[in-house]
């Protein structure tokens, strides 16, 4: 099998599958005949957790470490433009430029994400797992038990996106896009970047970090690094969250949506950065619509029974079904295609014969 | 270990220093490894000079590959100093030691099986250079890329350069291994048994590989086959229980009774 070759100019044009325009233009033109409620509530959300299960997907998928703070620094870049913009609960809330407020959010999840690295890289397999649980929890509680900076249990409400260009960008459409604009260049660049030295590198250190540390790289920057341009993925997420939900608290953060996390990307599939956004649309739809197959308190029961079957079935996800049914279809096709071959010489080789006996 | 400098000669340190960098590739000062209880390398002192290509033989648990870990950083030494070129970098890591000339070859193939041939390559032809952090993507006309091409073809793996590694014959993975190995102007390399499981044909066709590398390129090559051991070498270090039992030639070693009992076996050189 042939791997993709390296080229900027091929990455553009010439590697696109024409189904990806479909996808783009089915996307772009979706508001124009969904309801509000699809828009924002499923198309919107499913985007937004998409990117934080997109920066799970980069360190697990391409560099092999699975960290469960992804959702702490998407939380963090929250909790800051709560503290740093506006919000309604009388606590902090310093009014700082919208634009200031979100660069600062996402640097300081870039930040955090970066030092979670620190600690992460010098373990593997479970042991990043746990060490990335607790920095998750320690968050969760720290956030929970201080009120002068998180305000405790309460957390904050009241924080909204600005009204911008005569736009309130909080409108299911508006906001829409924005997730799209956000979720569609992040997944680009992580495609693009696989291809990259970088990503190429970390997917080697994945692969066998003792050779890459044999040819001369320095294999726990190469991880740290990738944790710092996860942080910056999460963390755009976590200022979209935020926005979406205008309200910040422990529970934003707490282990059940650390694992949600953890489930979208692998029901989604973590060898590609589209399985994700795969993941969280069926997370969403699971989570708005069991309820209409079973009892609300028993929803989880539903998606815990899916994400069951899907590893069970298919380790890699949505994306290995998805996969396994295109390999399927190819052969079907090059087994039609050789019978009719055959078929077809068979016929002439007959009308040879026919003819040599003639 | 022993101190010898003495606080009256430092500029005369400094210049035999300097002589002996021109001069040797690789030195050893007392290096011993230890596990625990377990001495795996005792008082190893080796010198090899640029250029020059050397084998380290000896029978399962000699201390072979510990050696090599040690001379690479893998494992640093309990005791002992470790030279690259006159400089000391018996504390340096082994990224750092990699960007000094140092290279190796593993018993047991070490690639990147998720990637192309010709990835494997270009990342090794990139560890030592900048842009390691690249987001960009690396164009056909980078120089990384032309040396990646030109050393998949001195190993002979040109028609399958984009194949993935994990779908490659075992024989064209030791081959790739080398490759690896010469990337990045390398000025020694550490050869672990690199015709393991090589079929007669292939072994053959690395020793061509091995007598074709470029005259400054010492090595030090571990390997079992005397056959392929004793044809691209001019000296030999016998090991045995982690200390060096014999050194010499080639013939001296081939011809030494000891030898021939302890490893070599009774038959061996009988014709």
């Amino acid at each position: 099998m042939d791997s993709d070759h390296l080229s900027a100019e091929s990455f553009i044009f010439k590697n696109l599958n024409p189904a990806i325009y479909i996808v783009v233009a089915f996307l772009l033109v979706y508001p124009l005949f969904a309801s509000n409620y699809f828009i924002f509530q499923i198309a919107a959300y499913s985007l937004i957790l998409g990117t934080i299960a997109l920066s799970l997907m980069m360190l697990a998928g391409y560099g092999g470490m699975v960290s469960l703070a992804q959702l702490s620094a998407a939380g963090l870049a929250g909790y800051l433009m709560a503290i740093l913009g506006q919000n309604s609960s009388d606590v902090m809330g310093l009014g700082w430029p919208w634009w200031l407020a979100v660069i600062v959010a996402i640097l300081s999840a870039a930040l955090f994400s970066t030092l979670v690295g620190a600690i992460a890289v010098r373990t593997e397999g479970i042991y990043t797992i746990m060490i990335t649980l607790a920095i998750a929890v320690a968050f969760f509680y720290f956030a929970r038990q201080n009120y002068v900076l998180f305000n405790g249990f309460t957390g904050y409400a009241g924080i909204l996106p600005p009204t911008l260009f005569g736009i309130n960008w909080r409108d299911p459409i508006p906001f829409y896009y924005l997730s799209l604009f956000v979720a569609s260049g992040f997944f680009g660049a992580v495609l693009y970047s696989s291809r990259s030295t970088f990503g190429l590198s970390l997917q080697a250190i994945r692969d066998n970090p003792r050779r890459m540390r044999a040819l001369g790289y320095n294999t726990s920057m190469h991880r740290i690094a990738a944790f710092f341009f996860s942080g910056v993925i999460a963390g755009t997420a976590g200022v979209l969250l935020v926005w979406f939900n205008t309200r910040i608290s422990p529970g934003s953060i707490g282990v059940d949506v650390v694992i949600d996390i953890l489930v979208i990307a692998v029901v989604g599939g973590m060898r590609h950065p589209i399985g994700p956004f795969l993941g969280a649309l069926a997370f969403v739809l699971l989570q708005n619509f069991a309820i209409d197959l079973i009892d609300r308190e028993r929803f989880n029961t539903v998606i815990g029974t899916v994400f069951l079957l899907v590893v069970l079935f298919s380790p890699d996800g949505i994306l290995g079904i998805w996969q396994a049914l295109i390999r399927k279809l190819k052969l079907a096709r090059q087994g039609n295609h050789s019978q009719s071959r055959q078929s077809v010489t068979g016929s002439s080789d007959a009308t040879s014969t026919d003819s040599t006996q003639a | 270990m022993q101190q010898t400098s003495t606080p009256a000669t430092p500029g005369i340190d400094a210049l035999s220093r300097l002589q002996s960098a021109g001069r040797y590739a690789l030195e050893l000062e007392a290096v011993s490894r230890h596990f625990g209880a377990l001495v795996a390398l005792a008082d190893i002192n080796i010198t090899l000079e640029a250029g020059e290509r050397r084998a380290v033989l000896g029978s399962n648990g000699a201390g072979k590959t510990t050696l090599f870990n040690a001379i690479t950083g893998d494992f640093l030494p309990t005791t002992g100093s470790v030279r690259l070129f006159g400089e000391d970098v018996t504390d340096l890591p082994s990224h750092e030691r990699i960007r000094r000339g140092l290279r190796r070859t593993y018993q047991i193939s070490l690639l990147f099986g998720g990637l192309s041939v010709i990835d494997n390559v270009y990342l090794a032809c990139r560890g030592q250079r900048r842009g390691r952090y690249s987001l960009r993507r690396t164009k056909r006309d980078d120089s990384s890329m032309h040396l990646a091409e030109t050393l998949i073809a001195a190993v002979f793996l040109e028609d399958v350069r984009h194949s993935l590694v994990a779908e490659l014959s075992y024989g064209q993975q030791r081959q790739l291994e080398i490759a690896l190995a010469l990337a990045g102007a390398p000025r020694l390399i550490l050869f672990d048994e690199p015709a393991a499981g090589l079929s007669p044909v292939e072994r053959s066709g690395l020793v061509e590989i091995l007598q074709a590398l470029p005259k400054h390129i010492a090595y030090i090559i571990i390997e079992h086959d005397m056959d392929v051991a004793l044809r691209v070498v001019e000296s030999v270090t016998m090991m045995h229980n982690g200390r060096i039992f014999k050194e010499g030639t080639p013939e001296e070693i081939e011809n030494d009774p000891e030898v021939q009992e302890l490893y070599l076996g009774q038959g061996h050189g009988a014709d």
